[in-house]
């Protein structure tokens, strides 16, 4: 049901409940979209929309942090490397297994630690006299029962206060046992105003610490990472299959249905593909300067985008037998993603959608939703900054404030052995003419049609609002919001967890996907919310006489 | 399998690591208990990831809306202190939200950095982020201390401390302060109560709150919760009955000390042993006969008990849980001539170990308990020596894959089953539905291990 009110007016009611300090600051992160010039790439620029900004305590926020950025989203995917969190019990507790990235080990005997919850589990006494001790304990500990080749230790809030030096205890650690590499991150979950903070420091210390340690990558003519695919689902499996069908060879994926062999090795391929660029860019930029290893953004959600970025790839190897393979895979892949769309777009045709997850997926999902021939009608992103949402050309114009600049930014140069240099600015330039921009995302509101509201940040109250006026038939958030729009009569799809199902990525997740939309937009429950007697709640005078 | 690197010794001695757990931080359990009152916005002065999960974890569990604010810290307050972030939040919460009180917990970061909650409060009333007539409420709840029950243990005492008051007159009531339990719980306490016509004061309650009806509006304070005019009078009522040492004790113990109101701290009504414990205590605080209802409920829940008797005698069962939870359940298994010989709690305490020794005592052999302890514990024991049933929340159901044992779910969290929420444990129509799970999974399993020649229509 489309709303009646204008964009503008929308915004309007969004605003309206707000003290006015808080109604000046969500006004810059609620914007009606605008196509106002052409950029570079050739889409339209648009206009500012305030990201990556504090958010306002009180205020009912989807957001996590960096802690959860760090361990949780990059790290936690990682099944061979041990995970110790140095702090109390908590952290490590709720980021135990609760973020559904699969992983696949080959064979029985292989480690995998992602079942498992490790934490030193600080008492007072470590507050007050300092932790280290426990977490070099429970290092060695952990490294007597499971011998890991690599172990990690993330640091949460009090560690960061009280000045425990987990760096030391970790190089002291990898002294004492030097076939384990040990690194630690501080993420402290105060760090910058999101989990995108944790993104970054995870992605610099397992670019200083893990990358280009190895000499083993795997082989093939056309090598590659995926960066920015966390196997939630499935989704990375997906992925897999279709490169091995293709042809390609995955030396590895960031961090889905990952290993510490295939990181190590991961400055050895030719090309990077981003699939989540918030949380992984970083590592991307490294790897190109230090290995000149060239990037694109590449997008795994949506049949069409699937083929896209396939094509994409054989254009970058630029390869006729590539190119025809890639090509005869998609037509037998598209097959069945036809006959799926004929059964499932009829009925999801027509419907709206709001989506509000992350810092890809609000925009990754529009594709799928699009395939069923619905409408985005409002977008936003949890944590993203704004070269997510209007590309990355207005980098150069971000502005780096206080919460920003404690995120450590690495001085990178390229490596004076392994550095090889894939493309001439001549290639690139053949690249953009072809549809591919190396180093680019184009962002998610140049795509998206005008009028359409950007809202970063979504909170609570403002969900509220956009349930009683524009009522959308589906609302695409997370876990904390799922019950609370499912109690106002819409079907929330969780688009971090995918409700415990998946995958949706590739052209299996894609097909997947119609299903489940059609599944909840017409599913029969939610047509029984009223009783007979609640439907004509005033009493008849007249009856029915039943001889 | 699913914990490959378990194994029954691995000849280490740990100390300092704790692996999968059998307990989580105290802020979770403030937040549950702060849900507990009717009108209450749950806030966690800390940084926002401990709010989400929160949040996220309890509504995995209830599959409920989880309405919860957060001080949302960055690293400046993390260095100068969290009380401008705690005062905007509260003039935010209650100009956006509306409630008629905030319920503010602590966590590891600003406890470790010293944030005075209730100077902050004060200071808020003072500059007017409070509007008249709307109250704040704190509880102390660092993360590095206790568990999860700790935390609603604090929050409890939080209401006494911040909403309890004596007029001088004191009222015919029995206050009951039922535990880290399901809403579904809190609700049979009430209905026990009714039935036996206690006139009481449940709190915290969230029966109505944590399973809420369908009905196509979102509430954000629902129906129920205890309100706080009955929070208020608990200081005016006879007694207090404190069900659950752990959680339940602190509240109790400070409406005596502050208003004289006489307490009984007694064990959940799991089972019943603990169940007749708890009714007579009911009978006797406030002077009731037990009327012929409940021993019928009584009555019922024995006659199962002895009919499938064949069925439970001798089966070896492997316990985690919370310490509330599992000294009740213990004497339950052991009533039904069941053998507990594996006992993890991952809250630590003095008194647990104690109270598991007494409740252990009628095992007849020797019990492998850790308080704290945590589920690598409780697996590698498994693996030493197998159980016919492992009873414990859904974190267990990795070990139960891995051993092929059956698992019933009981205790927190529960996110991969639902029932919790409607459907009580406690009391004895409680123990009659633990029984009927107890029953059908071992009945389950046993009909699919059966050879084909004894494979029985009738059980």
């Amino acid at each position: 049901m489309p709303s009646k009110l204008k964009p503008e007016e929308l915004k309007g009611e969004l605003l309206k409940a707000y003290p006015a300090k808080v109604a000046r600051k969500r006004e810059k992160q609620i914007i009606v979209n605008k196509h106002t010039g052409e950029a570079a790439n050739g889409l339209p620029t648009t206009p500012e929309i305030l990201s990556n900004s504090r958010t306002i305590p009180g205020i009912l926020t989807m957001r996590g942090c960096a802690y959860a950025g760090c361990k949780g989203v990059v790290l936690g995917p990682t099944r061979d490397i041990l995970h110790i969190i140095h702090g109390p019990i908590g952290c490590s507790y709720y980021a135990w297994l609760t973020r559904r990235n699969q992983t696949r080990p080959k064979t029985d005997d292989d480690p995998n630690y992602m079942t498992y919850c490790f934490s030193t589990d600080m008492q007072e006494e470590n507050i007050i006299y300092g932790g280290e001790k426990k977490l070099r304990q429970a290092v060695e500990e952990a490294i007597a029962i499971f011998k890991p080749k690599a172990l990690d230790i993330f640091s949460t809030c009090p560690v960061g206060l009280i000045g425990d030096d987990i760096h030391a205890v970790a190089r002291e650690m990898e002294a004492k046992y030097p076939d384990v590499n040990i690194f630690a991150f501080s993420c402290e979950g105060y760090k910058g105003v999101s989990q995108s903070a944790g993104h970054h420091i995870a992605n610099n210390k397992v670019f200083t610490d893990v990358i280009g340690l190895g000499d083993s990558p795997k082989t093939g003519k056309y090598r590659l990472n995926l960066l920015g695919e966390y196997n939630i689902g499935g989704d990375a499996f997906e992925i897999e299959r279709i490169f091995e069908k293709c042809g390609i060879t995955l030396q590895g994926t960031f961090s889905g249905n990952s290993t510490y062999d295939e990181f190590i090795n991961a400055h050895h391929v030719d090309l990077n593909l981003v699939m989540c660029h918030r949380s992984i860019n970083y590592m991307a930029d490294m790897m190109e300067r230090k290995y000149g290893i060239p990037w694109f953004k590449v997008n795994f959600v949506g049949a069409d985008a699937t083929a896209k970025s396939l094509r994409h790839i054989a254009a970058y190897y630029n390869d006729d037998e590539l190119t025809q393979r890639i090509e005869d895979v998609i037509a037998e892949e598209m097959a069945a993603i036809k006959e799926a769309q004929a059964k499932y777009r009829p009925r999801c045709e027509g419907k709206t959608a709001v989506l509000f997850v992350g810092g890809s997926r609000a925009h990754h999902y529009q594709e799928l939703f699009r395939e069923l021939g619905m409408d985005t009608i409002a977008s936003g992103y949890e944590f993203a900054h704004r070269d997510d949402y209007e590309g990355r050309h207005v980098l150069p114009k971000i502005k780096v404030d206080a919460d920003s600049r404690n995120i450590e930014e690495l001085e990178v140069t390229a490596d004076p052995v392994l550095y090889k240099q894939r493309l001439t600015d001549e290639d690139k330039a053949a690249l953009l003419d072809k549809g591919i921009e190396m180093n680019g995302y184009e962002g998610m509101m140049p795509e998206m049609g005008e009028g359409k509201l950007i809202i970063d940040d979504l909170n609570h109250h403002e969900a509220e609002v956009l349930i009683e006026k524009v009522k959308p038939a589906i609302f695409g958030a997370g876990v904390k919001e799922k019950y609370v729009i499912q109690k106002s009569g819409v079907p929330l799809k969780q688009l971090h967890s995918y409700d415990y199902s998946g995958p949706y990525a590739g052209f299996k997740g894609a097909a997947n996907f119609y299903e489940e939309i059609d599944r909840l937009v017409n599913a029969t429950p939610w047509k029984l919310v009223k009783a007979p007697w609640q439907e004509s709640p005033e009493l008849n005078a007249s009856y029915a006489y039943v001889g | 399998m699913l914990l490959r690197h378990t194994k029954p010794d691995n000849g280490v001695e740990r100390e300092a690591l704790v692996i999968n757990p059998a307990k989580t931080c105290q802020p979770i359990g403030a937040m549950y208990a702060a849900l507990g009152i009717h009108n209450c916005m749950p806030h966690s002065h800390g940084s926002q990831g401990c709010c989400a999960y929160h949040r996220s974890m309890l509504t995995r569990h209830f599959k409920e809306p989880v309405m919860a604010a957060t001080s949302s810290f960055t690293e400046g307050a993390s260095v100068f202190g969290g009380q401008a972030n705690l005062l905007e939040a509260l003039g935010n919460i209650f100009s956006v939200y509306n409630p008629d009180i905030v319920a503010v917990h602590t966590t590891c970061l600003s406890e470790t950095i010293g944030d005075d909650v209730a100077q902050i409060t004060s200071k808020a009333i003072e500059s007017g982020k409070v509007p008249e007539g709307k109250r704040v409420i704190y509880a102390s709840t660092p993360s590095y201390a206790g568990s999860h029950v700790t935390g609603f243990a604090n929050m409890v005492k939080g209401m006494v401390d911040g909403l309890a008051g004596k007029t001088g007159t004191t009222q015919n009531t029995v206050n009951i302060i039922p535990g880290f339990v399901e809403p579904s719980d809190m609700e049979e306490i009430k209905r026990i109560s009714a039935e036996m016509g206690v006139k009481t004061i449940v709190f915290p309650d969230t029966s109505g709150v944590l399973n809420g009806p369908m009905t196509g509006k979102f509430h954000m304070y629902p129906s129920g919760g205890a309100t706080i005019e009955q929070l208020a009078a608990t200081g005016d009522s006879k007694a207090t009955l404190a069900l659950g040492p752990v959680a339940s004790a602190p509240a109790a113990k400070a409406l005596d000390v502050k208003f004289k109101v006489p307490c009984e701290v007694i064990e959940l009504p799991i089972g019943i042993t603990a169940t007749d414990r708890f009714v007579d205590a009911l009978h006797r605080l406030a002077g009731v006969n037990v009327p012929e209802l409940i021993n019928r409920e009584r009555g019922q829940l024995l006659d199962v008990m002895t009919d499938m008797h064949q069925y439970t005698y001798g089966k070896k069962v492997a316990i985690a849980g919370d310490p509330d939870h599992i000294v009740p359940l213990v004497e339950f298994l052991i009533d039904l001539d069941m053998k507990p010989i594996h006992v993890v709690t991952g809250t630590p305490g003095k008194a647990i170990p104690k109270r598991l020794e007494k409740a252990l005592e009628r095992v007849g052999r020797d019990v492998n308990v850790k308080v704290p302890g945590d589920l690598f514990q409780l697996h590698q024991w498994i693996k030493a020596e197998p159980v016919d049933l492992i009873i414990g929340n859904t974190h267990c159901k990795y070990i139960a894959r891995d051993e092929d044992t059956p698992l019933l779910r009981l205790g927190f969290p529960i996110i991969d089953r639902v029932g919790h929420q409607y459907f009580p444990t406690l009391g004895y129509k409680g123990g009659l539905r633990l029984l009927e799970k107890i029953l059908g999974i071992l009945m389950d399993r046993q009909d699919r291990d059966a050879p084909e020649e004894a494979f029985e229509l009738v059980m």
